[in-house]
C-alpha cells in the first residue's frame, strides 16, 4: 500500500505551434494513493486538463514519467471511467443503453452489469428515466448519466475533467453531493479537475493548486475534514482551506487583490 | 343545467384545439389553391393563348386524359433515376469511408473527384450518347454523376464530425477500430449523410431528364421535347407536374427513411410538453 497508485515524476508537456514550442505544464510531481480523492484546481489554461489526459493515456507527455499501478503510461488507460466536460451522450441510445455502452464496448457480461447500471441511475436520481433518450434530459441529468457510465464497469480509477463546467450552480451542488456519496461507497482512486475552489475543497482528500501558464504545481493541500461533508453545515475549517487557496491564486496574480 | 355546461366546456376546448390544428394543416394547402386560382383567373380574364400558358384546369384535363402516356413514360424515368441514385449511394458511401480513413487516399482521389464534379453534366451527356447509344445507360450515368458528389461530401463531413472528447471516451473504453466506427462514427455521421442523400434525391430526377433530353425515345424528358415541338403546351405542363410529383415523392421517401433510421436527431424529435 506504500506504493502510490498513480505517480507523476517530473512530467511536462510541450507542443509545437506555428510560433514555436509552447509549454502546457512542467515539473509536475504528484503521487496519488489508491482510494484517494485528489482535486486539481487552477485557472484556465494552466494545463490541468492536460494532466488528466496524460494520466489517462489520451495525450502523450514530452518529459518525465507517469505510472499507473506500477506500469508506465504509454497508451490509453482502460481501467478507468472518465467524466468529460460535456456529457458526450450517444443520442441514438436511451439512458440505460448509454450507461451500458461501457459494458458493450468492453464485451463484459450484460446480465451482470445491468443491475449495477440501474442501481447507479437510481442513486443519481434517474430512476424512471432508463428508457428516455438523452435529448429528453436536462444538462444536469445528462451529466449524471455520464457519471453512471464512468462507474458501471467498476474501474479502479475515476477521472473527472471539469464535469460541472456547463451546469448551473444549484445542479453543481446536487451532483457534487452525488459524487461524494458514490465515491464514499466505492472508494475509487479519483482525479478531479476543476476551476472551483469550494468544489475542490468539498470533494477532495488533497487539493493540488496550480499556477497560471506554464502550469506548475504551487502547493498541495491536505483537506482534513470529516466526511460526508455537507454544504449546509460547512465547518470554519472549510472556509480556512478555501481562503488559503484563494490567497495562493492572489499571490500568483490569478485573482485580483482587493 | 350545471351538468350540461360541465360536459360541454371541455368539449369546446377539444374542438378549438382540433380547429387550430386543422387550420395549421390547411394553411399551406390554401396557399397552393390561391396560387392556382390567380393563375386560372389571369389566363381566362386576359385570354392568354393555350400554347403560351394553359390554365391549371386545362393542365389538369391533359394530365388525366393522358395519364396512361404519362405513367408509361414516367415509369421509364423513375427506373433510370432510381438506378442512377442507387449506383451513386452504392459507390459514394464506401468511397466516403475510404477517404475519411486514409489521408493519403483522400489526397489521391479528392482533386480528381472535384474535377469531375465541376464539369457540367449537361456537357458530358452527349458524350455518353456517343458511347452508350440512346438506351438506359447514359441516363443512369448522368443521374449517377449528378447525385454522387453531395453524398460523398456530406458522408465524409459526417464521418469526420465525431468530437475529440467522444474519441477520448471510446479510447478509454478500449474500443477497437471497428467498434469506434460502428458504435460512434457511423451513427454520428447519419444526419449528415441523410442531408446529402436528400439533396441527391432532388438532383437525381434532374440528371435523368438531362440524359433523356440528349437522346431518348421514351421517358418524361423525351415527352417534354415532343410536346414542346408539337406545341402541346398543356401536356408539356402535365409532364412537368408528373416530374415534380416523382421528385417530391422520392424526396419524402428518403426523408421517411431518415426519420425511421435517426428518430433521435434534432430534426425529427417530437416536441415535448405543450405546444
Amino acid at each position: 500500500m506504500s506504493e502510490p497508485y498513480i505517480r507523476l515524476t517530473n512530467v511536462g508537456k510541450k507542443y509545437e505551434t506555428k510560433t514555436g514550442a509552447v509549454e502546457a505544464c512542467g515539473d509536475i510531481n504528484l503521487e496519488i494513493k489508491q482510494s484517494e480523492f485528489v482535486a486539481i484546481v487552477g485557472p484556465s489554461g494552466c494545463g490541468k486538463t492536460t494532466i488528466l489526459k496524460m494520466v489517462a493515456g489520451l495525450q502523450p507527455y514530452t518529459s518525465g514519467t507517469i505510472t499507473v499501478a506500477g506500469k508506465r503510461v504509454e497508451s490509453p488507460q482502460t481501467d478507468v471511467g472518465i467524466v468529460f466536460q460535456e456529457a458526450i451522450m450517444l443520442d441514438w441510445r436511451d439512458v440505460l443503453a448509454n450507461v451500458m455502452l461501457q459494458i458493450d464496448i468492453r464485451k463484459m457480461d450484460r446480465a451482470k452489469y445491468e443491475p449495477i447500471a440501474r442501481s447507479l441511475l437510481k442513486a443519481t436520481g434517474l430512476e424512471g428515466f432508463e428508457t428516455k433518450k438523452p435529448y429528453e434530459l436536462s444538462g444536469g441529468m445528462r451529466q449524471r448519466v455520464s457519471i453512471c457510465r464512468a462507474l458501471v464497469h467498476e474501474p479502479s480509477m475515476l477521472m473527472m475533467d471539469e464535469p460541472f463546467g456547463a451546469l448551473d450552480a444549484l445542479t453543481r451542488e446536487q451532483i457534487s453531493m452525488d459524487i461524494q456519496r458514490l465515491w464514499m461507497e466505492t472508494r475509487k482512486t479519483a482525479l478531479h479537475i476543476t476551476h472551483s475552489i469550494p468544489e475542490a475543497v468539498l470533494l477532495a482528500d488533497r487539493v493540488v493548486v496550480m499556477g497560471p501558464r506554464p502550469g506548475r504545481i504551487v502547493e498541495i493541500i491536505d483537506i482534513d475534514l470529516p466526511r460526508p461533508r455537507r454544504l449546509d453545515r460547512l465547518p470554519d475549517r472549510f472556509h480556512e482551506y478555501s481562503t488559503r487557496i484563494r490567497d495562493i491564486f492572489k499571490s500568483k496574480g490569478v485573482l485580483a487583490m482587493d | 343545467m350545471t351538468l350540461v355546461s360541465n360536459s360541454v366546456k371541455p368539449d369546446t376546448g377539444a374542438a378549438r384545439a382540433f380547429a387550430i390544428s386543422a387550420l395549421r394543416k390547411l394553411t399551406p394547402l390554401a396557399g397552393v389553391v390561391g396560387f392556382l386560382l390567380v393563375w386560372q383567373i389571369f389566363v381566362v380574364a386576359w385570354g392568354v393563348p393555350a400554347y403560351l400558358l394553359p390554365s391549371p384546369s386545362a393542365i389538369g384535363h391533359a394530365f388525366i386524359n393522358q395519364l396512361p402516356l404519362l405513367i408509361s413514360n414516367g415509369w421509364v424515368t423513375v427506373y433510370e433515376m432510381l438506378a442512377g441514385y442507387a449506383l451513386a449511394v452504392g459507390i459514394a458511401i464506401p468511397l466516403a469511408i475510404a477517404i475519411t480513413s486514409s489521408r493519403r487516399f483522400n489526397q489521391l482521389v479528392m482533386p480528381t473527384m472535384l474535377f469531375f464534379q465541376i464539369i457540367p453534366k449537361v456537357a458530358i451527356a452527349p458524350l455518353f450518347l456517343v458511347w452508350f447509344g440512346v438506351g438506359t445507360t447514359p441516363k443512369v450515368l448522368v443521374a449517377f454523376l449528378i447525385s454522387f458528389f453531395p453524398i460523398v461530401i456530406d458522408a465524409a463531413v459526417g464521418l469526420r464530425s465525431m468530437s475529440s472528447e467522444m474519441t477520448d471516451l471510446a479510447r478509454s473504453m478500449g474500443a477497437s477500430r471497428m467498434q469506434v466506427f460502428a458504435q460512434f462514427r457511423l451513427p454520428t455521421s447519419l444526419p449528415y449523410l441523410f442531408s446529402g442523400l436528400k439533396v441527391a434525391a432532388t438532383l437525381a430526377i434532374a440528371g435523368t431528364v438531362v440524359g433523356e433530353f440528349v437522346g431518348a425515345d421514351k421517358g418524361l424528358g423525351y415527352l417534354l421535347l415532343v410536346t414542346n415541338s408539337n406545341m402541346e403546351t398543356a401536356l408539356m405542363f402535365a409532364t412537368i407536374v408528373a416530374l415534380t410529383i416523382i421528385g417530391l415523392v422520392f424526396y419524402y421517401l428518403v426523408e421517411l427513411l431518415e426519420s425511421y433510421l435517426i428518430p433521435w436527431h434534432v430534426t425529427h424529435r417530437v416536441e415535448l410538453g405543450t405546444m
